[in-house]
């Protein structure tokens, strides 16, 4: 058992524990703060697969903003009232059934596959990846690579906002 | 040049009546202008041809005026219709319209035009002082009834004759039925509906008869015999082709029908004379003429003077070939002549020994025109071609001059009653027409009088200067030479005829006013009086066209002048020269004095006889009648034979019966209807079980189709909660499930 | 090494996680959590296969840097429904919303 896979473990674990806490604590802003310890793990998982700059976006897009939205959301909609008694409503058996039978599904793929080798790291490949920012950028901007996609997602951006500040808007 | 004239003599009232009827209806003053012009411009034609007719030597052996169309193509044979003027025609032409002419102006003055329309006169009611509110109704029937009667007159074949015959019918319905809203309390007393249909019922009885003698000698002209003999003219009615031809005649008078015992001709003869005897109203047809004088005044004159009554008599005269085929002077006469002058003979007793018991004005002159019209058909029974002819020329003059007097002292009796009302004397509930409520009337209505006077007397046939008398002397004289028992019954007949009349004239003109209505009754307008003077001229002045030459005295001035039997010689131009009877070339030898000896005696002794009767009877309305000393036979008499009463009881309630009981509710109600019901009630039963199957295999199954998908689509919306985790669990469920599936087929190798 | 099974159990896992608490929780926003919990199973996925697969390319990379901004956009646009049907209807729980119930 190598140190990193002992530290994956660790991490896992934390995540996974805290992804549940968030499906099922009934103070929702708790379950907003176990959300944000969800997504920490999350990014400690990307460091471990070696892609830096997607575990710092991560941090800055899903904590930092998502996040801090989803309290927002929760402040704004917050009724006089205080919580309710419970907070999963009628159909919640069988949903924790679908949601198992799901990840069996998942998982069974992976070992359903005999034909396919699973992958190994190479040493060597540590030393030619191409988490270089620069390289990111220039991918990202150039016309022969991903500079529609990039446009597109941009476009979908302020779509976006655009709606967002519509829907939410008060109304005059 | 003359046929022209000819046809167009009927085509004026025709016109006049659709004129009226659909255009000037609403203008009293415009349809008895169209009504009078059109009559006036027949007439101007008729007298035209009649001159035209009477200028032609020898007119009927040689020449007539004739004209026909070939009109309904019948086989091998053409039934050709037309217009003929022979010298019987001429003589119809010359009375006829100038009759009807009279009678139309009389009409004018008789609705009394002119005066105001009373709101108190309903429609459908006679006028009381106002004038007729149906005025312009009367003209129109009136053209009509003239234009029938031209068409029988001018008419060269049997079958339009018989048209003309049936329009005349119709009319007679509709005029006497022309008040048609009058009712009476007493319920004995006849209605005008009721005395319309009774006429025509009766009329039709006659007609039907004749009708089977037309059609009997329609076919006898198209036997194979006939057709040899007629040739070309086969097939025919025409009267100049059938009885202008010897051979024909003799052909129908010896071939027998198939009846035992008549030939053709006699079984014809006899049919085609009930026809006759319907019209011209004999016994035992005669009921509905008395009856028929509840129509107005100018209706009664024109039916039973100049037109109705007058064709039966000139339809016998011109089928008299017919009658008397076979027939020779001295012969015994053929059955047709036999019936027919026995019945002629018997009505006019019978008829006139009626007369003499009325009391009604108008009623003694109904009972006088059936008893005169006897004496003509007795006289033609018994081979009296030209005295039968004679005499219904007279008769139309003088009768309908009474006719047309006796309106105008209705008239009289009328307004002297409403004049008598409104000086505030006692309200006389009265008959205007009864003869017992008046009295004196010869100082209130001078000019009724005198034509009154002038046409009974020529009815009683006051000699020689009346017309009656020459023409019933020469009936007498027929009777007296041919047949013994008719010339005394026609003696007794005209003996009653001169009593009844006087008795008339003193009832109604001499002596005191009986009523009040009597005493302020005055004269009529003149239009009323003009047609009476006139009338009363022809009455007066045709009996000396027929002079015979041995009369005398007067016989030789009129053959010096060349117009003794003037008459009898030119009729005589409508028969063949075999056909030649007595009235032309007398079968004795000079003079015989008994017949002339009787008509004066009849007419001179019944005056006579009336005068005494009558002369201080009657001073009050309340009188008896002196010849009440009859006594039963009196009452007998007066109810008329109680003939109505046995017609009523033999013919008309069987029917009734029949109609009612057999006809309607049998046959109609119960068997006809009675089927339709069931049939409807099977159909609605069939179809209400038609109804509850078609409810269970047709209308239903779709039904429990239809509910099946809607519980299917009930079932299935469950999952349409709204709620988006409902639709993603689904989502899942069923990609979990394709999962399951697909890692099984992995497993499993596939 | 770890396994490349490892991450790939770690993000069935995640994504099953995710996916109960989108199917069973009443409030909105708390759905969306579990929404925001599946996107980065996926993202997970992503970036692993692109560590063991093609540490070369840089498609991986962008793959995850584009789920980034559409997840950021997406979860924008849901809070801001979200708060738009709170002002309606002044709850937010989702068992309520069913106008499109039969």
């Amino acid at each position: 058992m190598d140190i990193s896979q002992i530290i994956f473990l660790i991490v896992a674990t934390a995540t996974l524990i805290s992804a549940l806490m968030v499906v099922t604590t009934r103070n929702l802003v708790h379950g907003a703060l176990w959300l944000i310890v969800a997504l920490f793990g999350v990014a400690v998982v990307f460091v471990l697969l070696e892609a830096g700059f997607i575990a710092v976006v991560q941090v800055v897009l899903f904590i930092g903003a998502i996040a801090i939205l989803i309290i927002f959301a929760m402040m704004l909609t917050r009724r006089a009232l205080s919580d309710e008694p419970h907070q999963t409503n009628s159909q919640w058996p069988i949903s924790a059934l679908v949601a198992a039978a799901s990840f069996v599904a998942l998982t069974g793929l992976t070992s359903f596959l005999p034909d396919w080798q699973w992958p190994s790291l190479a040493a060597s490949d540590s030393a030619q990846l191409s988490g270089n920012l620069q390289q990111l950028g220039y991918a990202l901007v150039q016309p022969n690579q991903f500079a529609l996609p990039f446009q597109v997602a941009s476009v979908l951006l302020i779509v976006a906002l655009i709606g967002a500040v519509a829907v939410a808007g008060e109304k005059k | 040049m003359q046929i022209e004239y000819v046809w167009l003599i009927p085509v004026p009232p025709l016109l006049s009546f659709f004129i009226i009827w659909l255009l000037t209806h609403r203008s009293k003053t415009l349809s008895h202008t169209v009504a009078v012009g059109s009559i006036a411009l027949s007439w101007v034609l008729s007298w035209v041809t009649v001159f035209n007719a009477i200028g032609v030597e020898h007119f009927g052996e040689d020449v007539i005026f004739a004209g026909s169309v070939p009109w309904l193509p019948t086989g091998d044979t053409v039934l050709r219709m037309g217009v003929l003027v022979d010298p019987l025609t001429a003589v119809m032409l010359f009375f006829v319209p100038l009759a009807c002419l009279m009678i139309f102006v009389y009409s004018v003055g008789y609705s009394n035009y002119g005066k105001p329309e009373d709101s108190h006169d309903l429609p459908g009611n006679p006028p009381h002082n106002g004038v007729e509110p149906m005025y312009s109704r009367f003209f129109c029937y009136l053209s009509l009834f003239a234009f029938g009667m031209l068409t029988l007159v001018v008419a060269d074949n049997l079958l339009l004759m018989f048209i003309g015959w049936e329009i005349m019918g119709f009319c007679s319905y509709a005029l006497i039925g022309f008040w048609y809203g009058r009712n009476y309390d007493d319920p004995k007393k006849i209605t005008p509906r009721q005395a319309a249909v009774k006429a025509f019922m009766t009329t039709r009885v006659g007609d039907v008869v004749m009708m089977l003698g037309i059609v009997y000698l329609y076919f006898a002209t198209t036997t194979e015999q006939a057709k040899e003999i007629l040739g070309a003219n086969a097939g025919t009615l025409s009267f100049r082709a059938m009885f202008y031809n010897e051979e024909f005649l003799q052909y129908i008078a010896a071939e027998p029908s198939f009846v035992a015992g008549l030939s053709i001709a006699a079984l014809t003869g006899i049919l085609l004379l009930v026809g006759t005897v319907g019209k011209s109203a004999q016994f035992p047809l005669h009921v509905w003429l008395p009856d028929a004088m509840e129509g107005p005044t100018p209706v009664s004159a024109m039916i039973h003077a100049a037109a109705m009554v007058s064709a039966g008599v000139y339809a016998m005269i011109r089928l008299f070939p017919v009658l008397s085929a076979g027939w020779h002077e001295g012969d015994p006469l053929t059955p047709p002549m036999l019936v027919l002058g026995t019945i002629g003979a018997f009505t006019a007793l019978f008829a006139a020994t009626i007369a003499f018991t009325q009391n009604d004005v108008k009623k003694v002159l109904a009972y006088s025109t059936i008893s005169q019209l006897g004496f003509m058909l007795a006289a033609l029974g018994i081979g009296g071609y030209v005295a039968a002819a004679f005499h219904l020329m007279t008769h139309a003059f003088f009768k309908a001059l009474l006719f047309l007097g006796s309106g105008s002292i209705i008239h009289g009796m009328e307004h002297g009653m409403a004049h008598a009302e409104h000086g505030s004397h006692s309200h006389e509930h009265i008959d205007p027409q009864d003869m017992r409520f008046m009295g004196g009337l010869r100082s209130k209505m001078p000019w009724t009088f005198w034509t009154f006077l002038i046409g009974g007397m020529a009815l009683s046939g006051f000699p020689l200067i009346t017309a009656g008398f020459w023409s019933k002397d020469e009936i007498l004289l027929d009777g007296w030479l041919h047949a013994q028992p008719v010339f005394w019954t026609l003696f007794i007949a005209a003996t009653l005829t001169a009593f009844y009349t006087t008795r008339q004239l003193i009832m109604v003109f001499f002596g005191q006013p009986r009523t009040q209505a009597a005493e302020h009754a005055h004269e009529s307008v003149w239009t009323m009086t003009a047609p009476l003077v006139i009338l009363s001229f022809f009455a007066i002045t045709t009996g000396w066209l027929n002079i015979p030459t041995e009369f005398p005295g007067l016989g030789s001035i009129a053959h010096n002048l060349g117009i003794d039997h003037w008459l009898g010689h030119f009729v005589m131009g409508t028969l063949l020269p075999e056909e030649v009877v007595e009235g032309v070339e007398p079968a004795v030898e000079g003079f015989i004095w008994q017949p002339l000896a009787a008509s004066i005696i009849a007419a001179l002794g019944g005056i006579a006889l009336g005068y005494l009767v009558y002369r201080n009877a009657y001073k009050t309305a309340d009188d008896k009648d002196p010849m009440e000393f009859l006594g039963p036979m009196h009452t007998f008499l007066q109810n008329k034979y109680y003939l109505d009463e046995l017609y009523h009881n033999l013919f008309v309630r069987p029917a009734q019966w029949f109609s009612e009981t057999v006809a309607y509710k049998f046959l109609d109600k119960s068997l006809i209807d009675g089927t339709l019901h069931t049939v409807g009630r099977t159909a609605v039963t069939v179809g209400n079980f038609f109804k509850r199957a078609e409810k269970y295999t047709i209308d239903n199954p779709p039904i429990y189709l239809s509910d099946g998908f809607k519980w299917v689509g009930k079932s299935f919306r469950v999952i349409q909660t709204g709620r988006v985790q409902n639709y993603l669990l689904i989502g899942m469920l069923i990609a979990v499930l394709f999962g399951a599936v697909y890692l099984y087929q992995i497993w499993a190798g596939v | 090494m770890i396994p490349l099974s490892w991450y790939l159990t770690l993000a069935a896992a995640l994504f099953a996680i995710g996916l109960y608490g989108v199917l069973a929780r009443r409030n909105a926003v708390a759905i969306l959590m579990g929404v925001e919990l599946m996107i980065n199973a996926v993202i997970i996925n992503l970036v692993a296969f692109w560590r063991y697969l093609q540490p070369t390319g840089i498609s991986g990379q962008v793959f995850a840097v584009i789920v980034f901004a559409v997840a950021a956009a997406e979860a924008s646009v849901g809070l801001a429904l979200i708060i738009s049907i709170y002002r309606r209807r002044n709850s937010v729980v989702a068992e309520e919303m069913n106008l499109l119930k039969w």
